[in-house]
């Protein structure tokens, strides 16, 4: 997402900074650079203009100053993630839930901008926040997008309002409004409105939205766009808004290779925040947005925090408090645990986007990588470490051969697979072992799984003397328990 | 479907002043030409000072339009096979429904296969629209595989004669390498029993840049054999269809302009180009 003009900010801060010392021309040359390179990326022309010319004069206003510091180009590069931040919204902004449930949120957008789909993970969002969501199906215009918006429901767990069949039959206001007072009725506190698709244009359909939008008195009402949307997307929004008025905007098909620079624009233009994004085809693939983490991916710097807080998310209090405690006793680390660990990184979504997170994870090969992951490997690994028996995941060291071609052929993989799995893991093991006796760690603890990195859950324990209880044993046993007693 | 209309308004006379460039750059870029196309027109409008300034702008467009057939192919001896193919959310099903109207108003008989058995409710939807239009639709279960289903329904067609069988398809991000490979299937499957004669990518004409990325890498993975541009009665100007007819020599041969199926029209270049100069 955002990937070429990744790349083309890259570029242009790159000549940069192979300047010696930065002249007044270089950051014309810069801002030229960055001008196309909005352009390109389907930035609305006055926006890409008002925004170079605000970098331009920041950065040479900055420039008498910058001479004598010695990095120079990282504070052009600091003006222009400023400036990047400022256009996508500033602060981030979330859902503002009402005084009385339940809180009403309205879809809109056009045809085809991902209303249906978005309302399905909004929803999931709010089930897994310990909300109630209800789905209404107030699209009656498309044939079967009622149909797709139970489906969808079905898919999320979350119990859909609708009464109508759809397909250019009923009257969507009326189903709104009933939607709400159900929702009343049956203590949901979250209420999405899905309606039909409609251009800028057309009055009639507008009109219909607005009718929606005064039956059921949305708290908000969240504008769905196309991140593929060309140079028109700011008529529409602005279109939108005169028509039924919004109060944020969600991005989606963020996934393909986009450039999104029209959702630059429309935050821009319209003053609305850009509040969700949406990145792929399941329930899952759903983030809040947050203007300074967009800000850093687009200039290539990496979105740390948002992995950070998926970690957290996915490895729940308990499992890493255990995982925890066990490290600080001094106990092994188990394939018990890494089955654990494994079945935790897996609510964290797909590796590859985990992987996308990371700084650099943006350049051309990785990218690459990245879209090939088989995130198969993960369930295969499961799979091998399910079909050994407790004994053996916690004591891995008894695996002898006929125990290794039982478990290859309850998994359904080869022996070679189940060596190279067991080999890995004794290795972690090892290395376990080195960091709680404080020593240090060869590498980084990414050895479990050539595709299934450690993901957190593992922290460091205080290096105060610890009890070891696997430390050696003496062979005698009068000194054995002298030792431990 | 008046690009310059503002423009023409605007210049008027045989040259174009600077301001008035700057003026032509900008709205060729709100039309979602690209910097390349607009690159181009500025260049050749610049190079040609002494001609009319719009006739130089209409020549360069003239020249970079396709100069292939924009007719749907059709064989008499088999039936035409028409694969429906683009990114989610583009219009493909209301296309195959619209394009499948078009051919049964032409008297041709039409089989409809619904290969979208990815998106939740994508079969019931193109039966819905087979219903309206009175055309069989031959569909699997939501998550069968769309290859099969292609098959089954070319091997229906060549038995009950049909003239034209259109597949409509999942929508698929173009930079999915795996949905890409499932669309090589349904064509390499299809192809088993009959040829696929045309390949046609919807493009939705509210697209900006990104328009050009997805038909180059659909034209590279199964090859691409027109184009048709849908939700052009917005107030998009679409083009990014014309910069990718103009990039990949793939001609536009239908347009949809709203949501009922009279809203699909073929393209016609030479009523374009004259709705270009008319003011």
């Amino acid at each position: 997402m955002f990937d070429s003009l990744t790349g083309k900010f890259a570029n242009a801060f790159t000549a940069l900074r192979n300047r010696g010392r930065i002249g007044s021309g270089d950051i014309d040359e810069m801002c030229g650079e960055i001008r196309k390179a909005l352009l390109d990326a389907d930035v609305a022309l006055a926006v890409a203009e008002s925004f170079v010319a605000k970098v331009n004069e920041r950065a040479q206003a900055a420039l008498p100053d910058l001479r004598q510091s010695t990095n120079q180009s990282q504070a052009i590069f600091a003006i222009v993630n400023e400036e990047l931040i400022s256009i996508l919204g500033g602060a981030a902004r979330r859902i503002r839930l009402a005084k009385n449930p339940p809180t009403v949120i309205m879809l809109a957008g056009l045809q085809g901008s991902g209303k249906t789909t978005l309302a399905g993970k909004l929803a999931h969002y709010f089930k897994t926040q310990g909300d109630t969501p209800l789905l209404v199906a107030a699209d009656l215009q498309r044939p079967n997008a009622v149909n797709q918006l139970s489906v969808v429901a079905t898919n999320a767990k979350v119990p859909v309002f609708a009464p109508e069949v759809g397909n250019g039959v009923g009257d969507p206001i009326k189903v709104a409004r009933d939607g709400v007072a159900f929702a009343r009725e049956k203590f949901h506190n979250i209420v999405i409105v899905d309606t039909a698709g409609r251009l800028g244009v057309d009055i009639e359909l507008m009109n219909e939205a607005k009718a929606i939008r005064d039956a059921v008195n949305p708290d908000e009402i969240i504008f769905v766009v196309d991140s593929m949307i060309g140079q028109d997307a700011v008529r529409t929004a602005q279109a939108f808004l005169d028509g039924v008025g919004f109060d944020g905007v969600a991005l989606t098909k963020l996934d393909g290779d986009a450039k999104g620079g029209a959702a630059l624009s429309i935050a821009k233009i319209t003053a609305r925040p850009i509040m969700f994004v949406s990145t792929g085809e399941k329930l899952q693939d759903f983030d809040l947005f947050y203007p300074d983490r967009m800000a850093s991916r687009i200039l290539g710097m990496g979105d740390i925090q948002s992995l950070a807080e998926q970690t957290k998310l996915a490895f729940d209090g308990d499992t890493a408090a255990k995982l925890e405690a066990k490290f600080a006793e001094g106990d092994d680390f188990t394939l018990e645990d890494f089955l654990e660990q494994m079945q935790a990184m897996k609510k964290m979504g797909s590796m590859s986007k985990l992987l996308g997170m990371l700084p650099g994870a943006n350049s051309g090969a990785m990218k690459k990588q990245l879209e090939n992951f088989d995130e198969g490997e993960i369930v295969r690994t499961q799979a091998i470490v399910q079909s050994m028996t407790p004994s053996e995941r916690r004591e891995p060291k008894i695996l002898n051969g006929s125990r290794r071609l039982r478990i290859a052929n309850g998994s359904g993989r080869s022996v070679k697979e189940v060596n190279s799995l067991v080999d890995r893991f004794s290795a972690a093991q090892k290395m376990m072992k080195t960091m709680r006796n404080g020593g240090s760690i060869p590498g980084l603890p990414g050895g479990l799984g050539n595709s299934a990195p450690q993901a957190g859950g593992m922290r460091k324990p205080p290096p105060n003397n610890l009890p070891n209880k696997k430390k050696s044993r003496s062979g005698n046993p009068a000194k054995r328990a002298q030792g431990e007693g | 479907m008046s690009l310059f209309k503002k423009l023409l308004a605007k210049i008027t006379g045989t040259n174009a002043s600077a301001g008035e460039l700057q003026d032509l750059e900008t709205i060729l870029i709100e039309a979602d030409l690209g910097s390349d196309v607009t690159k181009k027109i500025i260049d050749d409008a610049k190079s040609r000072k002494d001609d009319n300034f719009l006739d130089s702008v209409k020549a360069t467009l003239t020249n970079s339009l396709s100069t292939k057939s924009r007719d749907i192919a059709f064989d008499a001896q088999q039936p035409t096979v028409l694969l429906i193919v683009g990114v989610n959310g583009t219009g493909k099903t209301t296309s195959a429904a619209k394009l499948a109207n078009y051919l049964k108003n032409e008297n041709k008989k039409v089989l409809i296969a619904a290969a979208d058995t990815f998106r939740a409710a994508a079969v019931a939807q193109i039966q819905t629209w087979g219903e309206r239009i009175g055309i069989p639709v031959i569909s699997g279960n939501d998550g069968a595989d769309p290859a099969a289903v292609a098959f089954d329904a070319a091997k229906c067609a060549i038995a009950e004669k049909f003239d034209y069988l259109i597949i409509d398809t999942a929508g698929r991000l173009h930079t999915k390498d795996n949905l890409m490979a499932e669309l090589e299937k349904v064509k390499r499957v299809v192809e088993k029993v009959i040829p696929v004669s045309e390949i046609l990518f919807v493009l939705d004409g509210t697209t900006g840049q990104n328009g050009l990325a997805q038909a180059q890498i659909f034209n590279e993975s199964v090859g691409l054999t027109g184009l048709i541009v849908t939700k052009l009665d917005g107030s998009a100007k679409g083009g990014i269809a014309i910069a990718t007819e103009a990039a990949l020599d793939l001609p536009i041969k239908f347009i949809g302009t709203g949501e009922t199926l009279a809203d699909f029209s073929r393209f016609d270049s030479a009523k374009y180009l004259e709705d270009l100069t008319s003011l």
